[in-house]
C-alpha cells in the first residue's frame, strides 16, 4: 500500500505540472497581464515596460512558469488586481466554497443514495419510472437555468429564502446554491446508485444471502448495499474537485464571495496570478481527492490490490 | 416424507412471452436419501430447486399451481418470515458457482458465522469461532488463519467447501446442491463430492443433487429424476436406470456418454436441441428428437407411467424402450 | 465412472451436438437463469448482429421515438426557422419591453423588446450546431487517439494516458471561461474549438478501453493467427466492435455540449450579441426575473427540452447497445 501511495504521488507530479502550465499558458494567451495592472487607465509605455521587467514577464514564458511555481511553493501566490495577496483572497473565498462543496456532497450522499436505492429495489415500479424522469429533467436543465428558476420562486416570490447570499456565507444560507451546485451530480448519483443496485440485486452472492434465511433488511444493508455502494462513492469522490471547480456558475447566481467569483473578477480584470493561484489549489485538491478515492477504493473492495 | 413436491408448475413472463419453465414436477426426497436431478439446462431442475427453497424470482417467475410439502407442512402456504425460518436453517441449498455465489466484500469467517448470527442469536465472537470449526470440517487447512480472508482467497475447491460449511451450518434436513461442482477442475470435483456424501451420512440429511452429470449421479444417488422440458420422464431408483432406461431420452443421455469399452466408435448424440419453454411442442415435449416416435407421441401427451412400484415412465412406449427395442 | 477418457471424446460429443450433457458450464448458468431456454427455430435463427439487434430495440423504445422526433424538428427550425416565424430576431421595439404574451408574440418581449419567441426559435441554430459540431470533433480526436494507443499499447499509452489526466484535471467551465475570454470573432468555432479541446480525453478513454478489451478477444487472435494486417485487424475487427460505446458516451456528452455553450454565454464569453443564443438571451433576462420571468423562462425551457432529448437518444442507445441491463 505504502509503495503504491508512493508511485501515484510520483504519477500526480506530471500531471500537476502539466494542468497548472496549460492554465499558466491559457491565462497568458488570455491578455496582457499588465494591461491589467493600471487599472482602467492606458498604461503608458514606459511604465509597461518597467512594470514588465518588474514581475519578469519579458522573460520567455517557461522561466516565468518556472519562477511562479517557485513561489507557490514558498507560499507566495502573487498579487490580486487590488494589490491583496492572492493568498489573503483564498482566504477568504476558500471556506465559503468549501462549505457550499459540503453542502452538495452531503445532498449528493442523502438524497441522491437514498432515492437511487428505492428505484433500483423497485425497478419498473411507476415511483422508479418517476424518479428516473425526474433526474432527466434535472440533468437536463443547465445550473444555470435551475439556479435562477429557484432564485426566482423561492427567494423572489415566495420569499423562503435571500435572493443572493450574504459575505458569511453560513451553512443555513447555503442550502439552496448547495442543492443547485449538487443538482446534476445528485440526480447521476441517483441512476448511479439504481443502477448498481438494480443489477447487484440479481447477482448470485444476493440470491446466497436470501437462501441463507437472512431477513430482508440485512440481505439489503449487508450484502446488496456495500456492493453497489463502491462505484457510488467512487464516483461522489471525484465529484468534490469537479464541485469546486464548477462552483463558478452557482456563485455568480446567489453573489456568494467564494472561489468561483475572485476566479471571475481574476479572469475579467485578467489577473494572471490570481486565476493561475486558484486554479493550481483547484487542480491540487482534484488530484488528492482522486487519490483519496482510489485508496478507499481498496478499503471498500478486498479483491482490489495495490501493489 | 422430509419433502414432497406435488404437481408443481413456475411460468416465467419474458419480453417475448410466457416461458413454462415447469410443467407439473413431482418428485420426493425422504432423511438421508439422496435424490438425482438429472437435465440439460433449460430443463426446469434449478427452477423447482429455486421454488422449492423460496428464492425463485418474482417477478419475472410465478408459482402457478402444485403443493411443496416439507416435513408435511405445504411451503407455498407460509408467510415469508416463516418461509425465512426455515431457509438456511432448516434446508439450505449449495450453489454452482461458489466465486460469485459468496459475497466478495465480505470475509468468508462473516459470512459463516452470518448464520449463527441470524438464525440463532450468537454473538458476532462466537459466531466467529462456529465459523472456524466449520472451515476444520469441511477441511479447510489452517482455517483460524484463513476464516479472515475473503472469497477470492480460496481456490476454486476450497470455495466451494465454504459454500458446502455455509450450508451445513445449522445442520438442515435438506440440502439442495445445485450442480456442486460443475465449475471445478475434473480432479477437484471428486473431493467435493466425495466430503457432500461424507457429509450427508453423518449428518443423515436429505440430498437433492441436481447435475447434469451421468458419472456422479451413479457414485452418489439413490434415485434419479430425469427432466425434460419442465416435466419428469423418468423417475427411478439409481442401478435400474442404469441397467435398462425406461425412457428413450435417458437411453439417449446414458448413450451419450463416452466410455473406454466403446472407445474408437463415434459417440451416439440426440438429434436437435432441446425445445423453446415458450413453444413446448404438443404430445411428448421430446417428440420431434426421439428415434422411437409414433404419431401418437405427436398427439397425446403421456402421462407418468408405472414401470413398477419405484419406476415411472413418460414414454408411451416405455415398455419397447426397457426391453432395448427402437422404433 | 472413469473420469480420465472423458476428455479426448467430450470434444467429439462437443461439436454442434447440442444434445449431449456436456454443455458448459457457463451455458448452464445462463440458460438456467433464463428459462425461455434455447431458441427453437423460427423468426430469431436470422443471422443477428449488435446493431441489428440495437436497432430493432430502438424503434420499439418510445423514449427513442419522442427523442428522435424533437431533435428532428430542432434540425428543421435550425435549418429554416423562417418556417415557424415571419419575425426576425433583430426587430425589436423598446417601448414593448418586458411586455407579456400578446396575440402575434405568444412568448412576449424580452428587456430590449425583441419577441421571445422568434429570438427561441432563432437560438436553435446555434446550440445545434455547437452540439453536433463539438460531438463530431471530440468523437473522432477522441477515438483515434485513444483508439490508437489502446492498440499501440506501451509508450504511447503511457504518455497519452498521462495527458488526458492533465486534461482533466482542469475544470471545465473554467478553462472555457479562461480560453474564450480573449476571442474577438463572433462565430461559434472558437466554442467548438474549446470543447474539442477539453473533450477529447473522455472519448479518448472510453476508445481507449474499449479496443483494449475487445483487442483480447479470441476473434482478432484469430484474425492475427491468419495473418491479417494490423490495418485490416483495425478496420474489419476492432472499429466495428469498439464503436458502440464511443457513440453511446458521444450521444450523452451532445446534450452536455449544448448545455455548456449556454452556460458559457450566459457567463459571458464565446458567444456574444449580437449572436443569438438561448445562454445569452437567458443572461440578458436574468437582471429583471422579476418583471418578466417570460424573457427567461422561455430559452430555459427550449435549452432544457433540447438537452433532454439528446440525453434521452443517448440513454436509448445505451439501452440498445449494453443488453447487460435487459
Amino acid at each position: 500500500m505504502g509503495r503504491y501511495v508512493l508511485r501515484r504521488l510520483l504519477q500526480m507530479v506530471p500531471v500537476f505540472i502539466g494542468s497548472t502550465l496549460l492554465i499558466f499558458l491559457m491565462v497568458n494567451v488570455m491578455g496582457d497581464p499588465v494591461a491589467g495592472l493600471c487599472g482602467e487607465r492606458q498604461c503608458d509605455p514606459a511604465t509597461a515596460a518597467q512594470l514588465r521587467r518588474e514581475f519578469g514577464l519579458d522573460r520567455p514564458l517557461w522561466q516565468q512558469y518556472l519562477t511562479y511555481m517557485g513561489n507557490v511553493f514558498t507560499g507566495d501566490f502573487g498579487t490580486a488586481f487590488n494589490g491583496q495577496p492572492v493568498t489573503e483572497l483564498m482566504a477568504t473565498a476558500f471556506p465559503v466554497t468549501i462549505r457550499l462543496t459540503v453542502v452538495a456532497i452531503l445532498f449528493e450522499i442523502v438524497v441522491g443514495i437514498t432515492l437511487g436505492v428505492l428505484t433500483g429495489l423497485r425497478r419498473g415500479r411507476p415511483v422508479d419510472t418517476a424518479v428516473l424522469l425526474l433526474t432527466l429533467v434535472v440533468i437536463s436543465v443547465p445550473t444555470f437555468v435551475s439556479g435562477l428558476v429557484l432564485q426566482l420562486l423561492l427567494g423572489v416570490q415566495w420569499g423562503w429564502i435571500r435572493p443572493s447570499v450574504s459575505p458569511a456565507a453560513g451553512f443555513g444560507e447555503l442550502l439552496v446554491p448547495g442543492l443547485v451546485l449538487a443538482s446534476v451530480s445528485l440526480a447521476y448519483v441517483t441512476r448511479l446508485t439504481r443502477t448498481s443496485i438494480a443489477e447487484n440485486k440479481r447477482s448470485d452472492y444476493v440470491r446466497t444471502a436470501v437462501a441463507k434465511g437472512l431477513p430482508r433488511h440485512r440481505v439489503i444493508t449487508r450484502h446488496l448495499l456495500r456492493n453497489s455502494l463502491i462505484p457510488v462513492v467512487t464516483f461522489i469522490g471525484f465529484d468534490i474537485g469537479a464541485l469546486m471547480g464548477g462552483a463558478i456558475v452557482t456563485e455568480r447566481i446567489f453573489n456568494i464571495h467564494g472561489v468561483g467569483y475572485q476566479l471571475y473578477q481574476g479572469i475579467l480584470r485578467q489577473n494572471t496570478q490570481t486565476v493561475v493561484g486558484f486554479v493550481t489549489v483547484l487542480v491540487l485538491v482534484f488530484l488528492v481527492a482522486n487519490l483519496l478515492v482510489d485508496l478507499l477504493y481498496a478499503v471498500l473492495d478486498p479483491r482490489i490490490r495495490y501493489a | 416424507m422430509l419433502l414432497e413436491v406435488r404437481d408443481l408448475h413456475v411460468e416465467f413472463r419474458t419480453r417475448d412471452g410466457i416461458a413454462h419453465a415447469v410443467n407439473g414436477v413431482s418428485y420426493s426426497v425422504e432423511a438421508g436419501e439422496t435424490l438425482a436431478v438429472l437435465g440439460e439446462s433449460g430443463s426446469g431442475k434449478s427452477v423447482t430447486a429455486q421454488a422449492v427453497m423460496g428464492i425463485l424470482d418474482v417477478p419475472p417467475g410465478r408459482i402457478t399451481g402444485g403443493r411443496i410439502l416439507f416435513r408435511g407442512q405445504d411451503l407455498l402456504k407460509l408467510k415469508g418470515e416463516e418461509r425465512r425460518r426455515i431457509r438456511g436453517a432448516e434446508m439450505a441449498m449449495i450453489f454452482q458457482d461458489a466465486l460469485s455465489a459468496l459475497n466478495p466484500v465480505l470475509s468468508v469467517g462473516d459470512q459463516l458465522g452470518e448464520m449463527f448470527v441470524v438464525h440463532r442469536g450468537m454473538s458476532r465472537k462466537d459466531a466467529r469461532a462456529r465459523a472456524v470449526e466449520l472451515m476444520d470440517r469441511v477441511r479447510i487447512p489452517a482455517a483460524a488463519q484463513r476464516v479472515r480472508d475473503y472469497p477470492h482467497q480460496f481456490s476454486g475447491g476450497m470455495r466451494q467447501r465454504i459454500m458446502i460449511a455455509m450450508a451445513l451450518a445449522l445442520e438442515p434436513a435438506l440440502v439442495i446442491a445445485d450442480e456442486p461442482t460443475t465449475a471445478l477442475d475434473v480432479t477437484v470435483q471428486a473431493q467435493v463430492m466425495d466430503l457432500l456424501a461424507d457429509l450427508q451420512r453423518e449428518y443423515r440429511m436429505g440430498l437433492t443433487l441436481i447435475t447434469h452429470d451421468l458419472g456422479v449421479v451413479a457414485d452418489v444417488a439413490d434415485k434419479i429424476a430425469v427432466m425434460y422440458a419442465g416435466r419428469i420422464v423418468e423417475s427411478a431408483p439409481v442401478h435400474d436406470i442404469y441397467k435398462a432406461p425406461a425412457h428413450p431420452y435417458t437411453r439417449g443421455l446414458l448413450d451419450s456418454i463416452p466410455r473406454l469399452d466403446r472407445k474408437g466408435r463415434e459417440l451416439y448424440a440426440i438429434k436437435g436441441l432441446p425445445p423453446s419453454l415458450m413453444a413446448v411442442p404438443a404430445g411428448c415435449s421430446f417428440n420431434p428428437r426421439c428415434p422411437m416416435a409414433q404419431d401418437v407421441c405427436r398427439t397425446d401427451e403421456p402421462p407418468l407411467y408405472e414401470v413398477d412400484q419405484q419406476r415411472g415412465s413418460a414414454c408411451h412406449f416405455w415398455r419397447e424402450c426397457l426391453h432395448g427395442r427402437r422404433g | 465412472m472413469p473420469e480420465q477418457p472423458y476428455e479426448p471424446e467430450r470434444a467429439i460429443a462437443g461439436t454442434g451436438m447440442g444434445g449431449t450433457m456436456d454443455l458448459g458450464a457457463s451455458e448452464a448458468v445462463t440458460l438456467d437463469r433464463t428459462p425461455g431456454g434455447p431458441a427453437g427455430p423460427g423468426p430469431a435463427d436470422r443471422p443477428r448482429s449488435l446493431w441489428s439487434d440495437a436497432w430493432r430495440d430502438l424503434r420499439r423504445n418510445p423514449v427513442f421515438l419522442v427523442s428522435g422526433l424533437i431533435i428532428v424538428f430542432l434540425v428543421f427550425i435550425s435549418l429554416w426557422p423562417s418556417a415557424i416565424t415571419s419575425g426576425s430576431p433583430f426587430t425589436c421595439d423598446l417601448a414593448k419591453a418586458q411586455d407579456g404574451a400578446q396575440p402575434g408574440h405568444p412568448f412576449g418581449y424580452d428587456g430590449q423588446g425583441c419577441d421571445v419567441y422568434t429570438r427561441t426559435v432563432y437560438g436553435a441554430r446555434t446550440s445545434v450546431t455547437v452540439g453536433l459540431c463539438a460531438t463530431l470533433g471530440v468523437a473522432l480526436t477522441g477515438s483515434v487517439l485513444g483508439g490508437l494507443a489502446g492498440w499501440f499499447g506501451g509508450p504511447w499509452d503511457s504518455v497519452l494516458s498521462r495527458i488526458t489526466d492533465v486534461f482533466f484535471a482542469i475544470p471545465v467551465v473554467l478553462g472555457g471561461l479562461v480560453l474564450l475570454s480573449v476571442v474577438t470573432t463572433n462565430t461559434v468555432w472558437p466554442v467548438v474549438g474549446f470543447m474539442v479541446l477539453l473533450g477529447w480525453p473522455q472519448i479518448s478513454r472510453i476508445a481507449r478501453g474499449s479496443v483494449i478489451t475487445v483487442k483480447q478477444n479470441d476473434y482478432v487472435q484469430a484474425a492475427r493467427a491468419l495473418g491479417a494486417s494490423d490495418a485490416r485487424i483495425l478496420l474489419r475487427h476492432i472499429a466495428p466492435n469498439a464503436v458502440a460505446p464511443v457513440i453511446v458516451v458521444a450521444t450523452i456528452a451532445l446534450g452536455t455540449y449544448i448545455s455548456l455553450e449556454a452556460t458559457l454565454s450566459y457567463l459571458g464569453v464565446g458567444l456574444k450579441p449580437p449572436s443569438i443564443s438561448w445562454g445569452i438571451d437567458i443572461s440578458a433576462a436574468s437582471p429583471y426575473l422579476r418583471n418578466a420571468p417570460h424573457a427567461l423562462l422561455w430559452p430555459s425551457g427550449a435549452l432544457a427540452v433540447t438537452v433532454l432529448a439528446f440525453i434521452m437518444l443517448g440513454d436509448a442507445v445505451r439501452d440498445a447497445l449494453d443488453p447487460k441491463l435487459r
